[in-house]
């Protein structure tokens, strides 16, 4: 089951996919998100999300500045203040 | 019936007039487009940030530590309406409308015997607003130096109100501000903006999942309250500048298309005119040579 997964800053939607994992950059520290993962929310500090698009290959990195991750029963959400690829 | 004379220099007039809102006209279609991509990239980030503040709040356990931004401040008195127009004019019902709305919320509320203050943010706004309701303005937030709606402005203008609330000068803020459906359509638009007004289904959604906060709850309320408030007012002014270009053009437009109906019915009576004249003179002429 793929994960789904968005990024969104105040000026765009940067990513809107269904994705294996994704590392995101959180203030107590570093936290991968798969499929299922239990409700969480937390800030994010300034750092790389690792998305892997499947289980083998090889993560993007997207760098991202201020915001913070919502992880739900619909996937994860990541409103960042800034992200460039 | 004007004379030849007055009636070219009306034509002359009607149709420099013409260029001019032919100019508007194109100027507004392209800043337009930009408008509209910015207003429209703007939108999922205010849509998703507007439902996680929604489910955090249906969720947290409301305490009496909890930030007043979110539980509101217990009382349902005092009003302030954020009013957001834009700075210049010549966009046919954009503003009016948009001071409507605001007014029929303020009528509402002073029938209802609550106390209301105007935040005004645009100069359209101010001079409506304080023509209807003198001495009500609280603030009046200066844009003229913005060409373009900057997210440092709504910054801005949401730490002034968020100061203003923490001192205990108004219980609920409300925003008035123009959706852009189309370059036809805008639709003004009331938000509550303070305190974060809760999800309709938060019975349901409440205590459903248990959430993990990193750092702690009231950390990352105490972070997204302020953010919330600005990024909303960041999307009004957003939208609204994108309105502001369609109803422009559109306005531009019906003037242009209006001039261009004038200039034929000016055309068509300056000719008869003309025509008269040669006329009578050939008129003359002949009865002058019969005469001979």
């Amino acid at each position: 089951m793929p994960l789904h997964f968005e990024l969104v800053t105040p000026e765009k939607l940067v990513r809107s996919e269904d994705v294996y994992m994704v590392t995101v950059p959180g203030t107590e520290g570093d936290f991968g998100v798969l499929e299922g993962h239990a409700p969480l929310v937390s800030t994010l500090r300034d750092g790389e999300l690792l998305v892997f698009a499947t289980q083998s290959g090889q993560p993007a990195t997207i760098r991202v500045e201020g915001g913070f991750a919502e992880v739900n029963e619909r996937g994860l959400t990541v409103l960042a203040e800034r992200a460039e690829a | 019936m004007a004379s030849l004379k007055a009636l070219k220099l009306r034509i002359g007039s009607v149709k420099s007039t013409q260029k001019i809102t032919k100019a508007m006209k194109t100027v507004a279609a392209a800043k337009l487009r930009r408008a509209q991509d910015a207003a429209l990239a703007g939108r999922p980030y205010a849509e998703r940030l507007e439902a996680v503040m929604a489910s955090l709040a249906s969720k947290v356990v409301i305490s009496a530590s909890s930030p007043k931004l979110l539980t509101g401040t217990g009382k349902d008195e005092r009003h302030l309406l954020v009013v957001v127009t834009s700075e210049r004019g010549l966009a046919g019902g954009f503003n009016t409308n948009i001071v409507r709305a605001a007014r029929r919320r303020a009528d509402e509320l002073i029938a209802a015997g609550k106390s209301v203050r105007f935040y005004i943010v645009g100069r359209k706004a101010r001079s409506a607003i304080n023509r209807y309701y003198p001495k009500l303005t609280l603030h009046d937030h200066d844009m003229s130096h913005a060409k373009t709606a900057r997210f440092e402005d709504a910054h801005a203008i949401a730490e002034d109100l968020i100061a203003r609330y923490e001192d205990d000068r108004f219980d609920v803020a409300h925003l008035f501000f123009s959706r852009f459906q189309s370059a036809l359509v805008q639709e003004p638009t009331e938000k509550q903006l303070i305190p974060v007004p809760l999800a309709k289904d938060a019975a349901q959604a409440g205590g459903a999942a248990a959430v993990d906060y990193e750092p702690d709850e009231e950390a990352i309320l105490a972070d997204l309250l302020p953010k919330n408030v600005a990024i909303q007012i960041y999307g009004a002014l957003l939208e609204n500048q994108a309105g502001f270009y369609g109803s422009q053009m559109t306005a531009m437009d019906n003037a242009t298309r209006n001039a261009g109906d004038m200039i034929n019915r000016l055309s068509i009576a300056y000719n008869r005119q003309r025509q008269a004249a040669i006329t009578t003179e050939l008129v003359e002429i002949i009865s002058g040579a019969e005469a001979l």
